[in-house]
């Protein structure tokens, strides 16, 4: 290939550039962490005595533990039941191609756009009635009918595409059609599901509207919920809002740089899909 | 990576001829199809349509019925017909809020795929060096996080000591160093920089993935042909990448149009009414000022806005060869 080298100074150098801007915000974040609590720090100015303890000060006032446990809880709440609910659903519409499938197909297509803030009204009046408000369940069940256009419509175009001659040699090895979909299908859909396992992790501890809304007690709602309320706690003590940010990004940080590999090609996939 | 087949997942109405032709060519499939009954078809698909109708169809119907009436959320409700949708559209303060989401797209979609676009021919030739699987992670960074810890974090970037006035006075700009977010002219942008910061990166790599398909003998032969890199751009990649870019605009300007987290947590929505979106004046109207026929009038304006937006983009960029 014919490349320049100057093309490819350019390249990197805009490169590490879009880098410095995509950190600039993080490093902002950790420096004013440490300058003393209460004080208003300048920009990026190294503190003279870093207050490491700021944040040992905003784990407490965040109750971090409680939070991390109730966002545990809402993920195993949300996760799980959606990816079991939406592979059988992909399942019918992809591959058992069921009659009618067309016009289910469509329905939840058309949730696939819609903003959460359209129903997020009714919703809360709904889960008044069923008495799930200040509840995790008011996070869970709304959360779980909500991404599952997203999720349908990603396990069905894995499922489209399994040939149909894998469904015929199971069946005439006398499969019935539980074990055709729990030994045959489910197994070979691992690599969908674990990339939608993540998207759903990502949007439900991020999930940030139905949070504030339907659940008051920042200790029961997402990670993201809480920090809207240490923020409005907090707000005016920069340093410790900092410290207290960086804390509650921590979390999805460790796991994006564990499984970053995974996430990135679920990321860009989601985005294709969606 | 795999790429998924978009072409017909992306558009519906392309199952309805997709199964027959399948169904053509391979005669097992249909014999499995109808071994299966339907109902047991129908079996599968009912948990997920159960959730799906009890939690967002209802409350989608339950939104259009609200906006009808006049409605404190505890007393008895009026029925007022349309003119709650009137008030939307005549109403300064409210029509605002949807102006100022369209503005948004400048900043959340126009800028981040023309710079995307830009950015990424730049470093497709290093797309495989190891800067660039660096890069990889760290421009995925801002999808990661919490939009919410992204809002706090700039929030403080543009405040008036923050890092962007740090940078404005060593350049000798002090002059026009202020609250960004604090001031009724750079409010709203400044709200936009940061849906550009935390979308940038998921669009230069969205198209750059889109590029590394590109064959690179197009380009070279373009070179030989004497083409100059802007012909090369606008003659090979942006017509290549067409999906990608349709996928880019379309996620992105349902970001603008919905934006919640970041206005929440940055500006509120001031000063004054200038960053208030109708994602926030739903937020409000409905749990501060008890107007829920009102906030669900918008309601339905803004999911209706980001239909008419996405479902055009879809069409314009579908690849028409496959």
């Amino acid at each position: 290939m014919i490349v320049g080298r100057r093309e490819v100074w350019t390249g990197r150098l805009l490169l590490v550039l879009l880098m410095a801007v995509t950190v600039v915000p993080f490093i902002s974040l950790f420096v004013t962490a440490l300058h003393p609590s209460g004080s208003y720090p300048l920009g990026l100015d190294w503190p003279g005595d870093p207050h490491w303890d700021n944040f040992v000060k905003a784990f407490e006032a965040a109750n971090m533990g409680e939070l991390l446990k109730s966002s545990t809880l809402i993920v195993i709440g949300v996760v799980p039941i959606s990816l079991l609910l939406a592979t059988l659903a992909g399942f019918a519409i992809g591959h058992l191609r069921m009659a009618g499938r067309n016009v289910v197909f469509l329905t939840f297509v058309l949730g696939l756009t819609l903003p959460f803030e359209g129903i997020i009204t009714p919703l809360y009046y709904q889960v008044r009635d069923l008495g799930l408000l200040n509840t995790r369940w008011a996070i869970i069940l709304p959360l779980i009918g909500l991404f599952m256009p997203f999720s349908v419509f990603w396990m069905r175009a894995h499922f489209v595409n399994m040939p149909q001659e894998l469904t015929e040699s199971a069946r005439m090895d006398g499969a019935n059609l539980w074990q055709l979909f729990w030994r045959v299908h489910v197994p070979l859909a691992m690599p969908a599901l674990s990339s939608l396992a993540i998207l759903l992790f990502l949007w439900t501890w991020n999930q940030f509207l139905l949070a504030i809304v339907l659940v008051d007690d920042p200790l029961k709602r997402t990670m993201s919920g809480a920090l809207g309320a240490f923020q409005g706690q907090w707000g005016t003590d920069i340093p410790l809002l900092s410290a207290g940010s960086l804390l509650i990004l921590a979390p999805t940080l460790a796991i994006f740089l564990v499984f970053q590999r995974r996430f990135v090609t679920a990321l860009l996939q989601g985005s294709l899909k969606g | 990576m795999a790429r998924p087949t978009p072409d017909t997942a992306a558009d519906p109405s392309k199952g309805r001829h997709g199964p027959a032709a399948v169904a053509k060519t391979r005669s097992p499939a249909r014999a499995a199809g109808l071994r299966t009954p339907s109902w047991v078809g129908w079996l599968f698909v009912a948990p997920a349509l159960a959730f799906y109708v009890v939690f967002v169809l209802r409350p989608i119907v339950l939104t259009v019925q609200y906006s009808l009436y006049r409605w404190d959320g505890i007393g008895p409700s009026t029925w007022v017909g349309l003119a709650n949708y009137g008030k939307v559209f005549t109403d300064p303060d409210l029509f605002d809020s949807i102006l100022n989401a369209v503005k948004l797209i400048l900043f959340f979609s126009v800028i981040p795929v023309l710079l995307g676009l830009a950015i990424a021919s730049t470093i497709r030739r290093i797309a495989t060096s190891r800067l660039a699987l660096v890069a990889r992670t760290v421009l995925f960074l801002p999808q990661v996080i919490p939009l919410v810890a992204a809002g706090i974090a700039w929030t403080w970037v543009l405040s008036s000591t923050g890092v962007v006035n740090q940078v404005l006075s060593h350049l000798g700009l002090g002059g026009v160093t202020r609250a960004w977010l604090g001031d009724f002219s750079t409010a709203l942008p400044a709200v936009g920089v940061i849906g550009a910061w935390v979308l940038l990166g998921l669009c230069t790599l969205l198209l750059l993935a889109g590029m590394s398909r590109i064959d690179p003998a197009l380009y070279e032969a373009a070179r030989l042909d004497g083409a100059g890199s802007m012909r090369e751009f606008l003659s090979i990649t942006v017509p290549i990448l067409r999906q990608e870019i349709g996928v880019c605009v379309t996620v992105t300007v349902i970001a603008a149009l919905a934006s919640f987290d970041i206005v929440y947590i940055s500006t509120q929505g001031g000063p004054g009414n200038s960053t208030m979106v109708p994602g926030l004046e739903i937020y409000y109207l409905a749990f501060s000022e008890r107007q829920v026929g009102m906030a669900s009038a918008l309601a339905v304006v803004l999911m209706v806005l980001v239909l008419i937006c996405a479902l055009p983009i879809q069409w314009l960029t579908k690849d028409k060869n496959s």
